[in-house]
């Protein structure tokens, strides 16, 4: 089948995608776009997670058919070339990344976490930041530094960087 | 050569910024590619017109294989090659110290996933379902499942009974290899061997199969080479003992076998031995294209060794004062169908089985068996995690039969420098074992948990699942300590090997750094830039992609790699300086040993005065390669288990502090607290993050994770059922960071990332046991064993 959506604002359009094919494979094996990851493909794990339309989702759970026509977007898109998102930042300033594979997921679930909580005005709560990151499994850092690092990406967003 | 589209790309040099030398918080080289999504880990490489690898495995813990029919699924379209240990040119069993698993299967396998052939095609999912059309006809046999049974032990006596004799364990009575079902029995004798104590406990303890659940799967790219040989782009801990194994199955030299390490999503041991490797590079050299393998998570469950399931038994002696006067303590690790790292898991076990104290009178007994379980081996902390839930258990039962705090009971009798080991050798480097509990004893404790209205479900065991509002809820402080060696023992040759350039790039002064050292996540690139940058006084430092082109690095495991690696590239930059500064001395006219380099420019101490490096080296650049070695260990006496096995030893404490619902027996662990000797922090970042990681491995072992083997067969290979602590179940911690240098080491410097792994889960067990008064003798605790139902 043909499947034609939009990813980090580029219309993409692939031929042959195979029916039981998911969102995250196509992004990773037929667009070139590897950054969201498969630590599990059980929707377990968050390492693949990406927008749909603005909302967060596994991309392993979503089946390549339905991103038809939406739009997606994953960490490659998160800031321009040569760019870093406060996220991003926040994330290595943090020592919030050691091997790394977890933290495309959590950065697109951190950008969705910060960008609510500033819509609403306020900067996220200790146990919101642990509820929004229930989801997604790292390995590596005990969780300590990536909690420090969506505080600091809280604060800078919020425009209160100290 | 063709190199695959994405390659694993060298850490780009990071100029600049903030702090970028030794003790300073240096940022990773490849963070920003890794927070892009831009890092190329093994499972992101891709090739046009590659092929797609997998596996069949094994159904079976045990089996005869009868017949193997691989028509059907040469049959499928798509399909380019299907292979059995027929197609394996070279040796057809491969190990890490013996070798004894096969390549693919031979006539018997002898564990559940087993690999028994091989399919490559065009897309994943063909691959996958040729491999299902594979025929495979089985004589299934009776598998053999308890480490015990299969070394024909007697059944311990209960708890309290005299101890048992221990008796001498035959390999003529085993049959799931020709050798036998022992791998290792390893014996520590020491003092008096019928010791008498005025106080006795014993206990029995067992520990579950942990699995490392890095994120990234194990992933690889085989690139046939035009030289007939190929090249591997591979997720690994050791590339050239990698190299070597793949050489022996492909019947191939050295030189045909290139490896390039990708980008590695964590490792913890379970990338020590071989998954994939063979296999992509089989798929690669028969089909004469690239081949990429990726496992899913399932099957990386089956496609790498687990942390040995452990049964112990200990007793411990002491005087009425609370001195220790013997230990003696039997110990069984399940190694699975084969022997992988056993032996030496049961090495760490055997020697630092009775924890960082001095006991004058030691009797020890340390078996490592072939089952058909899962093959075990290398994990975070290897042989030493298990036996310090049973050895810190111990002391907690013997400070509650004296009637002393557990704290004071472990300060008396604490290892210290100058003291001896059970092993005979003298610790020659400061061990603050005593100081690290009483620095954690002088921390605040939490706040006491609220009650009644004040309760914030989210800080209750159950959280939102509004299982308890604090009644039923005790909590619960307990400690624990740990020791474990640093870098290869037992005589091992252990060293590593770097290359260091130094030259001026457009005006500035480069350097760069080549070893063949594993990066999994741990850090290792920082550090090699952090040191290069100090010993050669540049800002610019490349780390060069990390390949078999040059020397080996030994391993990324037992906390090794800053002391050896970072010893070898600190000794190639002072070998680099040494004839930059000849050359510059020539120039200038002063001795060598009044210049340094700093700021890209050769600096007198004298006088201040400035040769830039473009001066002194020109168009030049200077290179040297060393190889490092740490002072040699010594093999143990395998009578007595005596001997110098070990040349550093990491020493880290832990408070827990827990709630505990006793109704429903839920644990929620409210804060850990970790003091830790690190010699010195090269990245005192880093070194927090290690510890912070190790920590929370440790509480998953001691509150959630086992790998569930019942009849040989693996019961929980996912996420969904394997829990791995997520955000929300990791406390926060406090952590304070001693550096007492050891003088044997590069910077006084001491391994970091094991030692937090081994404190955290048993000073959990201590605060649920104090909080529920319950003995809890196995790990993982789960509810039923806080409910008695
Ligand atoms: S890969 Fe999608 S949740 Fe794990
Ligand atoms: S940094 Fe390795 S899994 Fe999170």
């Amino acid at each position: 089948m043909r499947l034609t959506c939009t990813v980090n604002g580029d219309r993409h359009e692939v031929d042959d995608v195979w029916e039981g094919e998911s969102l995250l494979y196509v992004l990773r094996e037929r667009m070139g776009l590897p950054g969201s990851k498969n630590a599990c493909e059980q929707g377990e794990c968050g390492s693949c997670t990406v927008y749909l339309d603005g909302v967060p989702v596994c991309a392993c759970l979503v089946a390549a058919g339905q991103a038809q026509g939406r739009e997606v977007g994953t960490v490659e898109g998160l800031a321009g070339p040569g760019e870093l998102h406060p996220v991003q930042e926040a994330f290595l300033e943090a020592g919030a990344v050691q091997c790394g594979f977890c933290t495309p997921g959590l950065l697109v679930a951190t950008d969705d976490l910060v960008r609510r909580s500033r819509a609403e005005g306020r900067r996220p709560a200790d146990a919101e930041i642990r509820e929004a990151l229930a989801g997604n499994l790292c390995r590596c850092t005990g969780y300590e530094k990536i909690l420090d690092a969506v505080r600091l990406a809280a604060d800078r967003m919020a425009g209160e960087a100290r | 050569m063709s190199t695959p589209t994405r390659t694993p790309a060298g850490a780009p040099s990071s100029v600049g910024g903030p702090g970028g030398r030794i003790g300073d918080d240096a940022q990773r080289p490849d963070g920003v590619l890794k927070v892009r999504g831009e890092f190329a880990y093994a499972s992101d490489l891709w090739m046009d017109d590659m092929l797609w690898g997998v596996t069949l495995r094994s159904p079976h813990p045990y089996a005869r294989i009868r017949s193997v029919d691989v028509g059907p699924a040469l049959a499928v379209p798509g399909v380019h090659a299907v292979l059995t240990s027929d197609d394996v040119p070279g040796e057809k069993v491969y190990g890490l110290e013996l070798a004894d698993q096969p390549v693919l299967a031979l006539d018997v396998v002898r564990y559940q996933g087993e690999p028994v052939a091989l399919v490559a095609a065009d897309h994943p999912d063909t691959a996958r379902r040729a491999a299902a059309r594979i025929v495979v006809d089985y004589d299934v046999w009776e598998p053999v499942t308890d480490a015990r049974a299969a070394l024909g032990h007697p059944t311990w006596n209960q708890v309290h009974d005299a101890p048992a004799a221990v008796t001498e364990l035959s390999r003529e009575s085993a049959h799931l290899h020709p050798h036998g079902n022992l791998v290792r029995h390893l014996k520590v004798r020491k003092g008096d061997p019928e010791p008498t104590a005025d106080v006795v406990v014993v206990g029995e303890y067992e520990v579950g199969m942990q699995d490392q659940a890095f994120l990234g799967p194990e992933s690889g790219l085989a690139v046939p080479g035009e030289d007939g040989g190929v090249d591997l782009y591979v997720a690994t801990q050791w590339l050239h003992v990698d190299q070597r194994q793949i050489c022996s199955a492909l019947a191939m030299p050295p030189e045909k076998v290139r490896l390039t390490l990708a980008g590695v999503g964590g490792a913890f041991g379970g990338r020590e031995d071989l998954s994939m490797h063979v296999h992509a590079c089989l798929l690669a050299l028969h089909t004469g294209k690239p081949v990429k393998m990726s496992y899913n998570r399932e099957e990386s469950f089956f496609g790498h060794v687990h942390r040995h399931p452990a049964t112990m038994r200990y007793e411990h002696g002491a005087t009425r004062d609370g001195d220790l006067v013997y230990v003696k303590a039997e110990i069984f690790l399940d190694g699975g169908a084969y022997a992988s790292s056993t032996p030496a898991v049961v090495g760490n076990a055997g020697t630092m089985g009775l924890g960082p104290y001095v006991v004058p009178n030691v009797h020890v007994d340390c078996y490592g068996a072939y089952t058909n379980n899962p093959p075990c081996g290398a994990m975070r902390g290897f042989g030493s995690v298990q036996t310090a839930f049973a050895y810190e258990a111990q002391m907690d039962a013997l400070a509650a039969e004296l009637g002393m705090d557990p704290v004071e009971l472990r300060c008396r009798n604490a290892m210290e420098l100058g003291s001896e080991t059970p092993t005979g050798q003298v610790v020659d480097s400061p061990a603050p074992v005593a100081e690290l509990l009483r620095r954690l004893v002088a921390m605040p404790l939490p706040p006491e948990p609220a009650t009644g209205d004040d309760v914030d479900l989210r800080h209750m065991p159950g959280g939102v699942s509004n299982t308890t509002h604090g009644e039923g809820v005790r909590r619960g402080v307990g400690y624990a300590v740990a020791y474990k060696n640093v870098a290869f023992s037992e005589g091992f040759d252990d060293y590593s090997t770097a290359r260091v350039r130094l030259e001026v790039v457009g005006g500035e002064a480069v350097a760069t750094v080549h070893t063949a050292a594993a990066e999994v996540g741990q850090g290792l690139v920082t550090v090699e830039q952090q040191i290069a940058r100090t010993e050669l006084g540049v800002d610019a430092v490349v780390v060069h992609p990390k390949d078999t082109a040059v020397g080996s690095a030994g391993s990324s495991s037992a906390s090794r790699q800053t002391y050896v690696t970072g010893g070898a590239v600190k000794a190639a930059c002072e070998a680099v300086r040494g004839r930059v500064l000849e050359r510059a001395r020539g120039l200038v006219g002063r001795p060598a040993g009044d210049l340094r380099l700093d700021g890209g420019k050769v600096v007198s101490d004298l006088e201040g005065v400035a040769l830039p490096l473009a001066d002194v080296l020109g168009d030049d650049a200077v290179e040297e390669t060393v190889e490092w070695r740490h002072r040699p260990t010594q093999a143990l006496d395998p009578d007595t288990g005596q001997g110098f096995a070990h040349v550093q030893y990491a020493f880290s404490a832990h408070r827990a502090v827990v709630d505990v619902d006793t109704e429903l027996g839920l644990v929620k662990v409210v804060e850990m607290a970790c003091t830790q000797d690190v010699g010195k922090a090269i990245n005192p970042q880093a070194v927090v993050g290690q510890i912070q990681g190790g920590t929370a491995q440790g509480l998953g072992l001691a509150v959630m994770e086992e790998i569930l083997v019942r009849d040989g067969r693996v019961q929980n290979p996912s996420f969904t059922d394997y829990l791995i602590p997520t955000v929300l179940d990791m406390p926060p911690m406090r952590i304070e960071v001693l550096e007492y240098a050891d003088p044997h080491a590069p910077y006084g410097l001491r391994g970091v990332g094991e030692a937090p792994n081994i404190s955290s889960g048993p000073a959990v067990l201590a605060a649920i046991r104090q909080a529920t008064g319950l003995p809890l003798r196995r790990v993982p605790v789960r509810p039923e064993h806080l409910t008695g139902t």
